[in-house]
């Protein structure tokens, strides 16, 4: 089990620690009463159906090496936000996301850092009539339990790459957890758009969409597939931290290559786009 | 005043007398539908030119909502019905180009500058006479503009000397010896309080050199009714104004009437100039649209107004059209060929203006605007096909600023419509959207928007137009004790400025209140004595005919830097801000610690206190008497003139630096909208209307290509943001779909794009005239964050 694999290593949750981070403080709050928030953005037309409230929740213990939110890596990269005071934020917005056929998304970060706080606030915006979605690596899905997964409407599973060497290399971690949490989402039916970034030269290799392709097609809950083509847009941000971006020098893929790699999803029987 | 007030004024009747017999009012040869049906409907009281139409109450008195009411087709379907432009619509397109090249290169291409413009002043002019369906220029040649010195001399000689032309010594002499302009006028009641807020730019753009605008001639009149039964409406209502007793009210009344229908006889001679008889009404599709746009040509040959819109013309237009084609006298390329016709020629009207005023309102600008859309009082959609034909412009004849189209938006609109509407702006960011709920309980069915976003019942209301007041500086004074911080001069009343090291909320609030409170008496002081003036010496004779005898007239002030204003308090509020003292004591630069809430993220912390502004400053406004009891509105709208105002105000306490641009309109300042659009869309939406009455601008730019969406989905998202935004209580919404890379590439290549059109602030220009700041300006604001 991964779970076993983590425990007491430097990436367990109850000491939550970041990879890169020694001087993350521990956090206990099981009652989910304030949450570490980077920020959040209103008006998304890209995280799930509708327009949508996106909260990017700080914590991460994925680095990918295409990351345009390097700046949510740590837990303390965020502000320390009440429940109360995020609960209040969204409604602020509930009527409107309702009339847009829209909702809340959870992102980040990884909201399943703060499994606590963000369970808490997915369950807040069912109470208002919003969609909800979780935007996940699903590298933390063994801290979702079914409850939790109950408050949830929609799950963004990001599969990063297929070859477990290439998944290390792209993210630094392990693929595992990731396929065990998308074989329970099957297994529980329910809704995910798969996505995956495209990243010429580290994620583009033929075999390697082909073994998502074929492990995803087998799952009826996945509604789409999206490929999300690798932008420079974040490159600024490693910039401004001081951190060694190594993708300074790829380029976005070309359209035919982004064509490539939908045809292959879509001859593989995804819906792709 | 209150809404009531201006609901409760509604206009008189005006009656039109029976028709005169006119033998000569049988059609011409090959006529319309109608031909032939002759004399024994015309024994019965029907004009020929009207058979076919449902009668009512317009036919006794002069009401063209009326005759829409009971004539309008509404269409509900979509837009597969439209047709590519008419071999004729492209052979004048063609002749125009070089012009439109020329232009970009050179600038002022031509001039008159010997004869001040008048209905009669120049012969018929044309494009390319073989194939204009629809004619009729300002001048004797496309591209030669007029002058129009009555408004000012002053600004028709720098306009021709910043266009390479010199003045003419004649119109010189005319115009300083014999002949006072308002221009003149003005400054001779003008006092020198007014004269210093000018001079320090805290009032800027007041029409008091050039032409006021912003009144919409029903100019559907002379279509409907030709000249002959508007001029007999005119001496009905001079009746009623001899019978009474001559105060300054009625003697200036009875003169009006004078020149109104001097202006109606003119306007017929003028139409007689090209051979066309307009004393009769229109008796087809093509004579309506004929005669609508004569109407029109006379307002621009006479009065050189900052905004001169057309009104709400298509779906009255859609009348003649439908019962042309039900009696197979026009076919859908002949309905399409008017309209596109109609739009090249609002395409090239060309007012002569200063290099000042094209700082502050650039590419040539005169908002002919044209409403399509919205509902009437009974819940029926008044969209019709040629609403669809005048959006479906954009397409055949490429995007355009003008005319400056303006959609009026309900919940309620046809699906069809909303769809093609945002698959047009998509294409070519060219429309502007209005919400016609939240206008409809105040100006009925039949409004159009003066310039931008001024709405006002078309036949029967007019405002005296007055640009707009600088609160940020406002604000500055108040801090100072009513000294300007850029030139240390006191402008405003002296009080203590501001003392201590932080600064206190209540403090600056209490000053700033004190300080609006003069600027506003300053400001209504000085709009009385520029329209008492304009009334006197440019009186807008032939837009006033195509007017009831008896109208509500609105005065519209207008407020800029809103969002600063708000920022900056909040800032006093909930931050630290440390004023930053000259040697002398003025202050001019603020050390602010700590962070404060933003205006454009929803946040009512300071929201409320956006809001409370707008309120607060109309309400002082309404504290002083208006020049002919004018109802008093105001606007929160800048145009491109945010960044003129920015240059002229120094550091405010909001952290903005001195020069840096405004927001434009009611836009949060750039960059400080930190939560997405949503969040700055709902904060906008809580300016109140019923004090903003003149109307609220807000431009949104939206890059499309991250969405993976298809083309029918985002069009349905789009849909339902509107619908949403206006649900929540937003006004306007100017609609832009860019790439940045276009914008950036027709910087350095502009004769590459010589269609490219954006919308700012209320109206739409062709980018590759604004000002090179303007340029910057937009593409900062619209691409931060990338």
């Amino acid at each position: 089990m991964a779970d076993e694999s983590w425990a007491h290593s430097r990436y367990d949750l109850q000491q939550a620690r970041s990879p890169d981070a020694p001087d993350t403080t521990t956090f206990n709050d099981p009652r989910g009463d304030f949450g570490w928030i980077h920020s959040y953005e209103t008006g998304s037309t890209l995280d799930g159906p509708g327009i949508r409230v996106v909260v990017f929740m700080s914590g991460c213990l994925l680095r990918c090496l295409y990351c345009h939110n390097p700046d949510t890596w740590h837990l303390k990269d965020g502000t320390r936000v009440s429940f109360e005071r995020a609960r209040t934020a969204l409604e602020a917005y509930a009527a409107p996301l309702r009339a847009m056929d829209g909702g809340l998304t959870i992102s980040g970060g990884e909201p399943l850092v703060q499994v606590h706080f963000t369970k808490r606030l997915f369950a807040a915006a069912k109470g208002m009539g919003l969609h909800t979605a979780l935007d996940t690596s699903g590298f933390l899905g063994g801290r979702a339990d079914d409850e939790y997964l109950r408050q949830v409407d929609l799950v963004l599973l990001d599969i990063k790459s297929w070859d477990p060497e290439t998944y290390r290399r792209a993210v630094g971690q392990d693929i595992k957890p990731t396929v065990q949490f998308a074989e329970r989402l099957a297994a529980l039916g329910k809704p995910v758009w798969v996505r995956f970034v495209l990243v010429p030269g580290l994620t583009d290799d033929p075999a390697n969409v082909e073994g998502i392709a074929r492990f995803v097609a087998l799952m009826r809950n996945v509604e789409w597939v999206e490929v999300l083509p690798f932008h420079q847009m974040g490159a600024f941000k490693w910039r401004s931290m001081g951190l060694n971006y190594e993708l300074s020098e790829t380029l976005s893929p070309s359209p035919e290559l982004v064509a490539r790699v939908l045809e292959q999803f879509r001859e593989a029987g995804c819906r792709a786009r | 005043m209150p809404d009531e007030a201006i609901a409760a004024r509604r206009s008189a009747d005006t009656p039109v007398q029976p028709p005169p017999k006119q033998p000569s009012q049988k059609r011409q040869a090959g006529g319309s539908p109608a031909a032939g049906a002759g004399n024994e409907s015309e024994a019965e009281g029907v004009l020929n030119e009207w058979l076919g139409f449902a009668s009512g109450r317009w036919q006794t008195v002069v009401d063209v909502r009326d005759f829409i009411q009971r004539n309008v087709t509404p269409y509900d379907g979509d837009e597969t019905f439209l047709v590519a432009p008419s071999a004729r619509t492209k052979a004048v397109w063609e002749k125009l180009q070089p012009y439109f090249r020329e232009e970009i290169r050179k600038g002022v291409l031509d001039v008159d500058t010997k004869t001040p413009s008048s209905l009669t002043s120049h012969g018929p002019g044309y494009i390319d006479r073989d194939n204009e369906v629809i004619v009729g220029l300002q001048t004797d040649a496309p591209f030669k503009r007029a002058i129009m010195p009555y408004g000012g001399l002053r600004m028709v000689e720098a306009g021709l000397k910043a266009a390479g032309f010199e003045p003419d010594p004649i119109v010189h002499e005319t115009f300083t010896k014999y002949r006072k302009t308002h221009n003149d006028g003005v400054f001779d009641a003008y006092t020198p309080e007014i004269m210093a807020c000018r001079r320090s730019h805290i009032v800027t753009g007041l029409p008091d050199a050039y032409g006021r605008g912003r009144i919409i001639g029903d100019y559907r009149r002379v279509a409907l009714y030709g000249t002959e039964r508007l001029l007999t409406a005119k001496r009905a209502e001079r009746a009623l104004l001899d019978a009474k007793w001559p105060t300054d009210d009625v003697i200036r009344e009875r003169e009006e009437l004078s020149e109104q229908m001097r202006a109606l006889t003119d306007l017929a001679e003028m139409a007689k100039n090209y051979g066309l008889d307009i004393a009769r009404p229109a008796s087809d599709a093509r004579e309506a649209v004929q005669w609508t746009y004569f109407g029109y040509l006379g307002a621009i040959k006479e009065a050189n107004g900052a905004a001169m819109s057309i009104g709400r013309i298509s779906s009255f237009l859609d009348i003649y059209i439908e019962r042309d084609l039900k009696s197979g006298h026009l076919d859908e390329v002949g309905a399409q060929e008017l309209i596109d016709q109609l739009v090249q020629k609002l395409r090239i009207v060309r007012f002569l203006r200063t290099p000042d005023y094209d700082a502050l309102f650039s590419g040539d600008p005169y908002w002919a605007t044209e409403c399509v859309g919205g509902m009437d009082l009974n819940g029926r959609p008044l969209v019709t096909r040629t609403s669809f034909r005048m959006l479906h412009t954009l397409t055949n004849l490429g995007p355009a600023p003008e005319p400056n189209m303006t959609v009026l938006w309900s919940k309620q609109l046809p699906d069809g419509f909303k769809r093609y509407c945002i698959k047009v702006s998509a294409e070519t960011s060219s429309i502007q959207y209005e919400n016609d709920d939240l206008m409809r309980p105040y100006w009925g069915d039949d409004y159009g928007i003066a310039c931008c976003v001024s709405a006002m019942r078309i036949g029967n209301q007019m405002q005296f137009f007055g640009a707009r007041v600088n609160l940020a500086k406002c604000l500055l004074y108040a801090i100072n004790g009513g000294r300007d911080e850029v030139s240390g001069e006191q402008i405003g009343p002296a009080a203590s400025p501001v003392s201590g090291d932080v600064l206190e909320y209540d403090d600056v609030s209490a000053k700033f209140d004190t300080m609006m409170e003069w600027l506003a008496r300053t400001y209504v002081h000085a709009m009385n004595c520029i329209h008492y003036m304009h009334d006197k010496y440019y009186y807008e004779r032939l837009e006033m005919a195509l007017h009831d005898q008896q109208i509500l007239r609105t005065m519209a002030f207008g407020i800029a830097g809103l969002s600063v204003v708000a920022d900056s308090l909040s800032a006093i509020k909930h931050a630290q801000v440390k004023p930053i003292r000259r040697d002398d004591g003025l202050i001019v630069g603020y050390a602010i610690a700590g962070d404060f809430p933003k205006y454009g993220n929803n946040d009512d912390r300071v929201d409320s206190i956006a809001a409370d502004l707008v309120s607060t400053f109309m309400r002082k406004i309404r504290k002083h008497p208006t020049y002919r009891n004018a109802v008093h509105t105001q606007s929160v709208l800048t145009i491109t003139s945010n960044v003129v105002y920015g240059k002229n105000t120094g550091d405010t306490p909001d952290g903005r630096k001195a020069g840096e641009p405004f927001a434009p309109g009611a836009n949060p300042m750039h960059g400080r909208d930190s939560h997405g659009w949503l969040a700055s869309c709902l904060s906008v939406a809580k300016l109140p209307y019923a004090d903003a009455q003149d109307g609220i601008s807000y431009t949104v730019s939206v890059t499309p290509s991250l969405n993976r969406l298809d083309q029918g989905e985002k069009i349905a998202q789009a849909v339902k943001v509107l619908d949403t935004y206006c649900g929540q209580g937003g006004f306007h919404m100017n609609l832009n779909v860019l790439n940045r890379d276009t914008l950036l590439d027709a910087m350095e290549h502009p004769d590459k794009y010589p269609q490219l059109t954006i919308r700012v602030s209320g109206y739409a220009v062709n980018f590759v005239r604004l000002t090179r700041e303007q340029q910057m300006d937009v593409i900062s604001r619209t691409f931060h964050g990338e």
